[in-house]
């Protein structure tokens, strides 16, 4: 069997985005950080509110309750259809890089106490890109949510279509977006949010889909690329381009949500659309109303470490 | 996404007719001054063949997209002339504007009512102009799913053209949601409830041919291409070099009996020597006769029948491994015990 799979996947999370070291910097504000402050606040600079990129185990950890998640379909990983130049080599890179099989991580668990079907695109294996397997794991998702009557939950972070796949990844825009189009017709909700960077084809299939479109402040969103587009109309695009903030004014996303109150949102969301609820919830059921008093997702307790929302060993299925 | 509209330009086109141009010279030259010149005639005739091989009986993936790509191809305009009788456009997307890369309308195949769209190319530098070079707005695809929902609401099949580069990438098409224009489209094509018949005839460029491009059959013509980005983009970003497009082209399968191989297209549609505008007269009766056929078919199924089938093919799309069990499988195997 292959090294990265024998790996504890969730014993430590690992901190990709920024060298070792007792204090961070801050690739916006150039702020010197003290590391554990930042890792407090969601990995959110204090002093200018840079949503620092997260993996897809850390996304999960900081938006699901503590102890609730139980991810499906660990191993399942693409296989190199077109036998393309580089791409077993780059997957392999990938799974040593990250310890995880692929660029997606799907399963079920609960915000603020709500049962939900949740997936979260992992930017650090091959830019989250959607290949065959990453297409297939999101429309398990979508179909697990549908067998089970529960709400859909889709952090995306991804560059788009998988190129070395070639046609396949294009028509896995198709096959995520039959299988969320299924949850549509059956009432479910599916609340899509959008992640630091969401761009190409995950952008024109299911994460423009949601019932419900959020996204991280200062995310880049777009469908094609900011070069591509400047080299086409011959002019510079304007800094906030493309941004959350950017979509939001243009009308194209409902909201932008700041880490810190993404688990209330969502809970407040889902509460509106009738998700399950699981009584009595992991911690304090928070009310819509009162979750930010509740519990206070910018601080949490030191104790409440990351990743605890993960269970200590995926189910295996 | 293609950046620069391609003028086609065939290299290899233009080689043979220089070398066939090179022989009537020495042909004349050898009648009106009677040297003897066989030798020399024979070598570039040989030349010649081969380059005629190359171009036309087994030609290069990048060759293809070339032929794809052709100026001179058929457009979408001459198959609504020639395949359908009492043709009435429709316009407009209702909230912005009616985009002329975007053709719909409402015509007849053998007497019998359909709704016809498509990526709309020019003929010409001042068509193209006009009509964007086939590079849709959001405002075109919305305009296509208009069309397509007015298809289902009188149980009308579509049939759906493909001939794009790509959706527009500018900032003006970002603003206006270009993404969600296309997602909406595809989630709509999964389950529009009525038979949708794609035809694949020059370029399918990415996800702003897909927004057209989810069927119950999906035709591709034997020169057509369709990938998820250009062989020229895909160069760029993964050896960062455009020059190496050929490469590209011949790794990222895209051509047509490639597709059918990996399943994404259900029949290929076989054109005349050297490439549909060599003879247009013959494309046009294959091209209307696999309509007749598939819709056919396809009529006589009942609405939850087609998008069953169609759930199940886009489904199935797709290569996987499951690291645990260590074997390969298609995407729509169930792995779970």
């Amino acid at each position: 069997m292959l090294n990265w799979l024998r790996r504890p996947k969730y014993g430590t999370l690992q901190r990709r985005e920024m060298p070792a070291g007792i204090w961070a910097k801050c690739p916006r504000c150039t702020n010197l950080i003290y590391r554990k402050e930042l890792d407090r606040n969601l990995r959110v600079c204090p002093k200018c509110g840079y949503h620092h990129r997260l993996s897809a185990e850390e996304r999960l950890a900081v938006t699901l309750d503590e102890d609730s998640f139980v991810e499906f379909d660990a191993g399942l990983t693409s296989a190199d259809p077109l036998a393309f130049t580089g791409y077993a080599q780059k997957l392999e890179e990938a799974r040593e890089k990250t310890g995880r099989a692929e660029a997606v991580l799907w399963g079920e668990g609960l915000i603020g106490g709500w049962r939900t079907v949740a997936a979260a695109l992992d930017f650090y294996f091959m830019g989250g890109s959607m290949g065959s397997a990453v297409g297939e794991m999101v429309a398990r998702a979508a179909e697990h949510a549908h067998a089970q009557r529960l709400p859909l939950v889709i952090f995306s972070a991804s560059g788009g279509a998988r190129m070395q796949e070639g046609v396949l990844s294009l028509m896995q825009l198709a096959k995520t977006s039959a299988a969320v189009g299924r949850l549509h017709d059956a009432g479910l909700p599916y609340l899509s949010i959008m992640c630091d960077p969401t761009t190409g084809g995950v952008t024109a299939s299911f994460a423009f889909l949601g019932d419900v479109v959020l996204a991280e402040p200062g995310a880049l969103i777009g469908f094609a690329g900011r070069r591509v587009i400047e080299q086409t109309i011959r002019k510079k695009l304007p800094d906030d381009f493309q941004t959350a903030e950017f979509c939001l004014q243009k009308g194209l996303i409902d909201m932008v949500v700041p880490r810190g109150e993404m688990r209330q949102t969502l809970a407040a969301l889902l509460a509106y659309f009738g998700a399950p609820r699981v009584e009595p919830p992991a911690e304090p059921a928070p009310e819509p109303g009162t979750a930010r008093d509740a519990e206070p997702a910018t601080t949490p307790a030191p104790e409440r470490p990351w990743g605890s929302a993960i269970t200590s060993a995926p189910r295996g299925v | 996404m293609s950046t620069n509209p391609p003028e086609a330009v065939l290299d290899l086109d233009r080689q043979l007719a220089e070398v066939q141009q090179e022989i009537e010279r020495l042909r004349r030259l050898s009648r009106d001054q009677g040297l003897t010149l066989d030798d020399e005639i024979a070598t570039l005739q040989e030349r010649a063949q081969a380059l005629t091989a190359a171009i036309y009986t087994n030609p290069s993936p990048w060759h293809i997209v070339q032929l794809a790509r052709h100026a001179q191809r058929p457009r979408l305009l001459d198959y609504v002339a020639e395949l359908f009788t009492d043709v009435l456009e429709l316009h407009g997307d209702r909230q912005f504007r009616d985009d002329p890369a975007m053709f719909a309308a409402l015509g007849r195949l053998d007497g019998q009512p359909l709704v016809v769209l498509g990526h709309n190319k020019g003929k010409d530098t001042k068509e193209n102009i006009a009509r964007n070079f086939g590079m849709p707005y959001p405002e075109g695809y919305r305009k296509a799913l208009r069309a397509m929902k007015l298809a289902e609401r009188f149980h009308l099949p579509v049939v759906a053209f493909v001939d794009t580069p790509g959706a527009f990438p500018g900032d003006a098409a970002e603003e206006r949601g270009q993404a969600e224009a296309i997602a909406r489209n595809i989630e709509e094509m999964t389950r529009l409830r009525t038979p949708v018949l794609v035809v694949i005839t020059g370029e399918g460029g990415s996800g702003g041919a897909l927004a057209v491009a989810v069927g119950d059959s999906v035709l591709m013509l034997q020169y057509a291409i369709y990938t998820v980005i250009s062989p020229e983009g895909c160069a760029a970003i993964l050896w960062h070099d455009a020059t190496r497009a050929a490469e590209a082209a011949e790794a990222l399968r895209l051509t047509a009996s490639d597709l059918l191989r990996l399943g994404v297209v259900d029949e290929l549609l076989p054109e005349p020597f050297g490439g549909a505008h060599r003879d247009p007269g013959a494309i046009f009766p294959k091209v209307r006769d696999a309509l007749r056929v598939h819709l056919q078919d396809l009529r006589g199924r009942s609405a939850e029948e087609l998008l069953e089938r169609r759930y199940a093919k886009y489904r199935g799309i797709g290569r996987i491994v499951d690291a645990k069990l260590n074997g390969e499988t298609g995407g729509s195997t169930d792995l779970r015990p």
